[in-house]
């Protein structure tokens, strides 16, 4: 499968998705002018891999800061998620931010997917 | 020149660290998030405080320049605003102020008074409510949903005003204040 490799700049994420070396990773800071253009590659790249996922996925968020209009699209990220078999969601957040982690609390109410907090 | 002077009273008076007044893009979003940012780290701001602060600058300003085009009245472009920071001992104040149609107003009004009815609970639930409730993401956005995050964020009442300027629009005034320690 292809690989999505965007380096993070200050308004947008780096995303690294690999099937090969076993990368799903979202992180940095999250507000680009357009979020629904942004993450669409990352919606279509994850309903193609759901067609033939691996045993296990791993998917990390590590953001430091998203905005509102991110906020629908990660949870159409998480979303989409929910098709993927044995997946678990790591979701990173500084000790000190408690916002990133309530952020994180909330995303895993709103989907089926397992989730586990870690503070860093 | 003496309107030089008096702008620099005003701003000192007010403890203004950032004004800016004009065309608002993402390109100048990015700009003055990275001057507030700097002026932050300057003096050691602690760093809930900076995430917060940089939070509701981000709603504010990408809230402008999401609805800045709505207003073009004839052929005078009426889509400038004002955006500003103020640095108190114990708050940062964070403002701002755009023009709108007359006919938004209410619209825009019970969507904040709703908001400030709202305890923490209460925003937290329109907060996923929200969220969960749209189906992909329109052009616009919102939905209010930059208002109940700067709410929740800074963990206070979103202050607002209107003042009429004519031919159909009024100036949008919005006021948000996050607590220093």
């Amino acid at each position: 499968m292809e690989i999505i490799n965007l380096e993070g700049a200050e308004d947008t994420p780096k995303i690294i998705l690999d099937k090969t070396n076993k990368i799903f990773e979202i992180s940095g800071r999250s507000l680009p002018e357009d979020s629904a253009e942004f993450y669409q590659p990352v919606l279509e790249w994850l309903a193609e891999y759901a067609k033939d996922s691996l045993p296990e996925t791993t998917f990390d968020f590590k953001l430091e800061y998203f905005n509102t209009a991110s906020s629908k699209l990660i949870l159409d990220v998480l979303t989409a998620l929910e098709d993927i078999e044995n997946v678990i969601v790591h979701w990173y957040f500084y000790e000190d931010d408690e916002d990133m982690e309530e952020a994180g609390e909330e995303f895993s109410e709103l989907v089926d997917v397992e989730f586990e907090l870690k503070p860093y | 020149m003496k309107y030089i002077y008096d702008m620099h009273q005003m701003m000192l008076k007010n403890n203004v660290i950032l004004v800016y007044e004009g065309e608002f893009t993402q390109e100048i979003t990015k700009s003055v998030l990275a001057m507030a940012e700097r002026n932050m780290d300057s003096i050691g701001e602690e760093s809930g405080i900076k995430r917060k602060v940089f939070n509701v600058m981000v709603e504010c300003l990408q809230n402008i320049v999401k609805h800045g085009d709505d207003y073009i009245s004839g052929e005078i472009k009426i889509n400038t605003a004002i955006f500003m920071i103020g640095k108190h001992k114990d708050s940062y104040i964070i403002t701002s102020g755009n023009p709108i149609k007359n006919e938004q107003i209410d619209a825009l009004k019970s969507k904040l008074d709703e908001i400030n009815s709202l305890d923490k609970d209460g925003l937290k639930t329109l907060y996923k409510d929200i969220i969960k409730g749209e189906v992909g993401l329109t052009n616009k956005g919102g939905a209010g949903l930059g208002f109940v995050d700067m709410a929740r964020k800074s963990g206070q009442k979103l202050e607002y005003g209107f003042e009429s300027i004519g031919n159909g629009h009024s100036f949008f005034a919005l006021k948000t204040t996050v607590p220093r320690g």
